[in-house]
């Protein structure tokens, strides 16, 4: 602890990091009490795991039950007094605690007691089953918790030797069964055992040699069922890792589909996934033979008993050593030993595969090399920049066999200069930035900041003071705006204010919770956000600040578009829709003041939009939900209601006949399946035929006389016009007026139920299903303009630089939704979000390992210049995969089969000979 | 201006003449209109071509970009075609065409019309036969023109 006493207490006393773990959470809850120190080592077996966290609950369960015996046993006892002595019983009337009862009184009293004494017994066990899976949930909570943290710990190699696909099932369903035997654990066996003993002990008061005989075979059961049972056991164990298989390939499968699909390995898959399911089948076949052979075994031994009783206790009544009383009594608390008997078997036999499946897990989550629960929970009291210079001496990294990949490298760098790595793929350079970051740890050597050994500091200084962007960063399903500020999140800095009050005692409720089982206990809801590091005051400033780093990376662009294409919920930010209606307004003057009115064309509630869809066009509107969906309009019931009732039914299906015979007359000849249908076509290819035939039938005559399943064909087709792109010249005035009523009536009509699934369009109302840049618009771009799809863009932009509004839109921009492992975005948009990710939180040493790779060439030398600009005056390593990149760097490292073979200047370096030279040499 | 009478305007164009009606009118369908203000470039000299271009209303003027300055060496009017051997064999523009006055064209795209190409052999017959067509006339303004570069240095004194 050497390192973080010196960057986080400079004084003489250096505090332990478990206390500064403390301090720096009380801070952050300063209501809650301290939470539970982070759980340590896995216990090896789940008794120990159940004994050291629950110990005080499976006392009190056990005392529960025992309180609840006697309850139980004068529920049983009851009846026979109810029958005995109130019903056959004499002599009455009787007393009872002082009154004086005739029979039906006594009866009806004993019942009332009877009722009473059930209801006891009912709460008992309603309260004993509620605690003990309370008791399993919160084990199993606390379980899971400390194999997620533990993955957490695990080195970055692990991962390139298991499949994730094998641990999620370790975390998710195999743990599932432990939370439902831990309550079971002791209560289960000590109920049942302790009856079993009871009814022994009464037969060996009625006759030892009847007792003797019935537990004489108890030895052997106990000797022959566990050796039956280990049998099952390595059976049970064999198929969970058969099971991990299964979701191993399958994850595999899922990731290399384009593989199988491009190489035809279908079969080949499917058969080794058969066998696979072979294999299990087959485990499985044996275990339950197994453990119903282990059943049978017990119940034959069983039922062996009463025939010693028989035999023994017949010899000993004849011979008068017995008497016949004792021998009933004997056989039937011999009946009663059943249920308990056969209870404990069963428990067992599932102990057996808990303690299996515990035991498995717990193995796999041992892995070595992990990193230590302190180093990556410590929160010290103050992280102070680094200062100095960076060093690594002899730094070095081997492989399992030795070989090595980094071979004792040494250099030195001031915290303000800017070095660059260059060297073939293989020569190490990536696995330098990895040992530079602290992310590996070096098998020799070590490297040193302002003389602080990196390896001694917790992950709170390393993730914060030091930024690392690797060539595939990797992004989390959410917005980009949560990716962004992902490095800016270490711990919750302002406490959530709930103004209701339910609300807080509920999350107060739940954090209560989260350290009964001793999880961590932060807030979720609280700000995270570290606005200090990133070096704003507030959200505002960040806003700003983010955008800043998204231009200097050449990616503001990218996110103005993304806001332009987001929506906006008015009634969360109505100032933020009336200053976009504004720029809706600016946008039309401008165009007028521009004279290029003719490249929008508005949507007009009176008047018929030639650029938009006839579906369009009558909904005037943007649809919320699939009900009106443009592409179901005509099978949507109410459409066609609509259109019946301004009679445009029969002429849509005049306009669908025509634009079918067209369709037909220009597609019939190509093939099915050409590129053009899927471009251009308004029917698919494999309806061309159905639709010729349509068309041949009709002929001439009216399409009205056309069958209704017909005519619904032919009616779905003029949704899709465009009248001014598809220039089919089937829609003349008259009919656009009359869709023009059609839209009327379809919004003066619609059933309220029906209100929440449109958004229509008004001049002077914010649409919030609409797109930012359709709500400024507010039309649709004209087809058959050379200029439209330039211009407009351009004087959109315009426009919305001169309200200020370019801010807002990329705000919205940054709750674009990144997509699973950010796949929504392209890998060079990935990587400059991951740029961003690290300069946002402003460290003093950003490393980067190829990080601008999927980048095109002017771009990165944008975002290269961008990145140095952005970190002059603090440390920057980067690992480049072009070596002219490294052209204006301060200094150049150049390495070479792990080792570091050249340094200095760039032009010191590009001699003749150079290795610097032969890197440039061969791009 | 409708799809049919676009039709009509290509099946008029020599190139396209013999092509089937319906394929012609597919070639239609699947090319844009495209309107020009004044001034504006169609397309510019040196570019890649990507379409062909049918006027259908106004004029335009061919401009060549040479080292003197832009020259204007024809104006094109109403059904004339223009960019229609540059996509063919993947040159780039030799000339710049400007819209003189309100502009409205048919953009015939380069893909489109190779994949009609390929799919009906028959496009491509008829298509050979005017670059034929061609070819013997602009073989004939060489003929004619090389014999009149000759009469001109024979009837030169001789230097």
């Amino acid at each position: 602890m050497k390192g973080l006493a010196a960057v986080a207490a400079p004084a003489e006393q250096a505090p332990r990091a478990r206390r500064f773990a403390r301090s720096g959470r009380r801070r952050a809850q300063p209501a809650g009490p301290p939470p539970l120190v982070e759980p340590g080592e896995l216990e090896p077996t789940i008794y120990r795991f159940i004994l050291k966290y629950s110990l005080r609950q499976q006392i009190f369960l056990l005392l529960l039950t025992l309180a609840s015996f006697p309850f139980l046993y004068y529920s049983l006892e009851l009846p026979k007094t109810i029958i005995n002595d109130a019903i056959h019983g004499k002599r009455f009337p009787r007393g009872v605690f002082g009154m004086s009862l005739g029979q039906i009184e006594y009866l009806m009293a004993l019942c009332g007691a009877f009722l009473v004494l059930l209801f006891i017994n009912g709460a008992f066990k309603y309260y004993i089953n509620t605690f003990k899976g309370q008791l399993g949930e919160r084990m199993l909570r606390r379980f899971r918790y400390s194999l997620y943290l533990r993955l957490l710990r695990f080195p970055l190699t692990y991962f390139q030797k298991t499949s994730s696909a094998q641990i999620i099932p370790m975390i998710t369903v195999e743990c599932e069964q432990l939370g439902g035997f831990i309550g079971d654990a002791f209560v289960l066996p000590l109920f049942q055992g302790g009856q079993l003993l009871t009814i022994i002990f009464f037969m060996f008061v009625q006759d030892p040699m009847l007792g003797a005989a019935a537990v004489a075979l108890y030895p052997m059961q106990g000797y022959v069922i566990p050796r039956l049972q280990r049998k099952v056991n390595a059976l049970v164990k064999r198929r969970v890792r058969t099971i991990r298989e299964v979701a191993d390939r399958v994850q595999q499968s899922a990731a290399g589909i384009t593989e199988i699909q491009a190489n035809d390995t279908v079969k080949l898959q499917l058969t080794d996934f058969a066998h696979t399911l072979g294999v299990i089948y087959d485990i499985r076949y044996e275990i339950y033979n197994r453990k119903f052979f282990v059943k049978f075994l017990n119940n034959f031994i069983g039922q062996l008993t009463p025939f010693f009783f028989y035999s023994i206790g017949g010899y000993l009544v004849i011979r008068g050593h017995l008497s016949f009383g004792a021998l009933v009594a004997v056989l039937a608390a011999y009946k009663d030993l059943a249920s308990p008997w056969k209870e404990l078997l069963d428990f067992y036999q599932n102990k057996e595969n808990t303690r299996i499946t515990y035991e498995q897990i717990v193995e796999q989550f041992q892995p070595p090399g992990m990193i230590d629960a302190g180093l990556l929970l410590d929160e010290p009291e103050t992280i102070p920049p680094f200062t100095g210079e960076v060093s690594a001496a002899n730094l070095s990294l081997a492989e399992d066999d030795k070989s090595r990949i980094i071979d004792a490298v040494s250099f030195t760098l001031g915290l303000d200069e800017h070095a660059a790595v260059i060297g073939q793929s293989d020569s190490g350079k990536n696995e330098l930035a990895l040992l530079l970051a602290r992310l590996v740890r070096p098998t020799g050597g070590r490297v040193t900041i302002g003389g602080i050994d990196l390896a001694e500091l917790p992950v709170a200084v390393i993730g914060r003071r030091i930024g690392y962007v690797g060539s595939a960063p990797y992004l989390f399903t959410g917005t980009l705006r949560e990716n962004l500020l992902l490095g800016l999140r270490h711990h919750p800095i302002t406490a959530p204010v709930y103004g209701d009050d339910g609300l807080a005692r509920r999350r107060a409720r739940q954090l209560e919770e989260a350290r009964r089982s001793g999880n961590i206990d932060f807030d979720l809801h609280a700000d995270w956000i570290d606005y200090r590091s990133a070096g704003v005051a507030d959200a505002a400033g960040l806003a700003v600040r983010v955008t800043e780093v998204l231009r200097r990376l050449g990616f503001e662009e990218d996110v103005y578009a993304f806001g332009l294409r987001g929506r906006l919920d008015p009634a969360a930010n109505p100032e933020l829709a009336e200053r976009l209606l504004t720029a809706r307004r600016a946008l039309a003057e401008r165009l007028v003041a521009d004279g290029i009115t003719n490249l929008v064309e508005t949507y007009d509630p009176s008047r018929f939009n030639s650029n938009a869809t006839v579906a369009e066009n009558l909904l005037f509107g943007t649809p919320i939900g699939p009900a009106f969906e443009f592409e179901a309009l005509a099978d949507n019931t109410y459409v066609l209601e609509v259109l019946d009732k301004v009679g445009l039914t029969d002429d849509l299906v005049e306009v669908g006949r025509e634009v079918a015979a067209t369709m037909v007359e220009m597609f019939s000849g190509l093939p099915p399946g050409h590129e053009f249908f899927e471009q251009y076509s308004f029917i698919a290819a494999n309806e061309i035929s159905e639709f010729a035939a349509i068309v041949g039938a009709v002929d001439g005559a009216p399409a009205t006389t056309l069958p209704p399943d017909q005519r619904r064909k032919l009616l779905s087709l003029p949704f899709k016009l465009v009248a001014a792109r598809h220039r089919l010249d089937v829609l003349d005035e008259p009919m656009r007026a009359r869709l023009l009523e059609a839209r009327r009536v379809f919004r003066a009509d619609l059933p309220e139920s029906a209100r929440g699934q449109i958004a229509f369009f008004d001049p002077d109302r914010y649409n919030a299903a609409a797109s930012l840049q359709d709500n400024i618009l507010f039309g649709k771009v004209a087809y058959g303009e050379a200029d439209a799809t330039v211009r407009i863009p351009e004087v959109l932009s315009e426009v919305l630089d001169a309200l200020s509004l370019r801010q807002a839109v990329i705000d919205v921009g940054l709750d674009y939704n990144v997509g699973t492992g950010g796949s929504r975005l392209s890998p060079a948009q990935r990587q400059r979000t991951a740029i961003a990710r690290a300069v946002l939180k402003r460290p003093d040493l950003l490393i980067l390992g190829e990080a601008t790779s999927a980048l095109d060439g002017p771009v990165q030398a944008k975002v290269t210049e961008g990145v140095r600009e952005e970190m002059s005056g603090r440390g920057l390593i980067w690992v480049l995969h072009r070596a002219s990149l490294a052209r204006n760097f301060d200094r150049v490292l150049v390495m070479s089969a792990g080792k570091l073979q050249e340094q200095g200047r760039f032009t010191e370096l590009n001699h003749k000979d150079s290795l610097t030279a032969l890197l440039m040499a061969a791009e | 201006m409708s799809l049919q009478q676009e039709f009509e305007l290509l099946r008029r164009v020599p190139f396209f003449a013999e092509i089937e009606p319906a394929k012609l009118k597919l070639l239609a369908f699947m090319s844009q209109r495209v309107g020009f203000d004044d001034k504006k470039s169609v397309v510019r000299q040196g570019e890649p071509a990507d379409a062909a271009y049918l006027i259908i209303e106004g004029e335009a003027d061919v401009v060549l970009e040479g080292p003197a300055g832009p020259i204007t060496v024809a104006t094109l009017g109403p059904n004339e075609i223009f960019g229609e051997i540059a996509i063919l064999c993947d040159a780039p523009r030799n000339a710049t065409v400007r819209a003189r006055g309100r502009l409205v064209t048919l953009r015939i795209a380069k893909d489109p019309f190779m994949r009609m190409v390929q799919e009906f052999p028959n496009m491509a017959v008829s298509i050979m036969q005017e670059l034929a067509h061609r070819l013997e006339a602009t073989n004939n303004q060489l003929r004619t023109a090389t014999s009149e570069v000759r009469r001109l240095r024979e009837a030169a004194p001789a230097a």
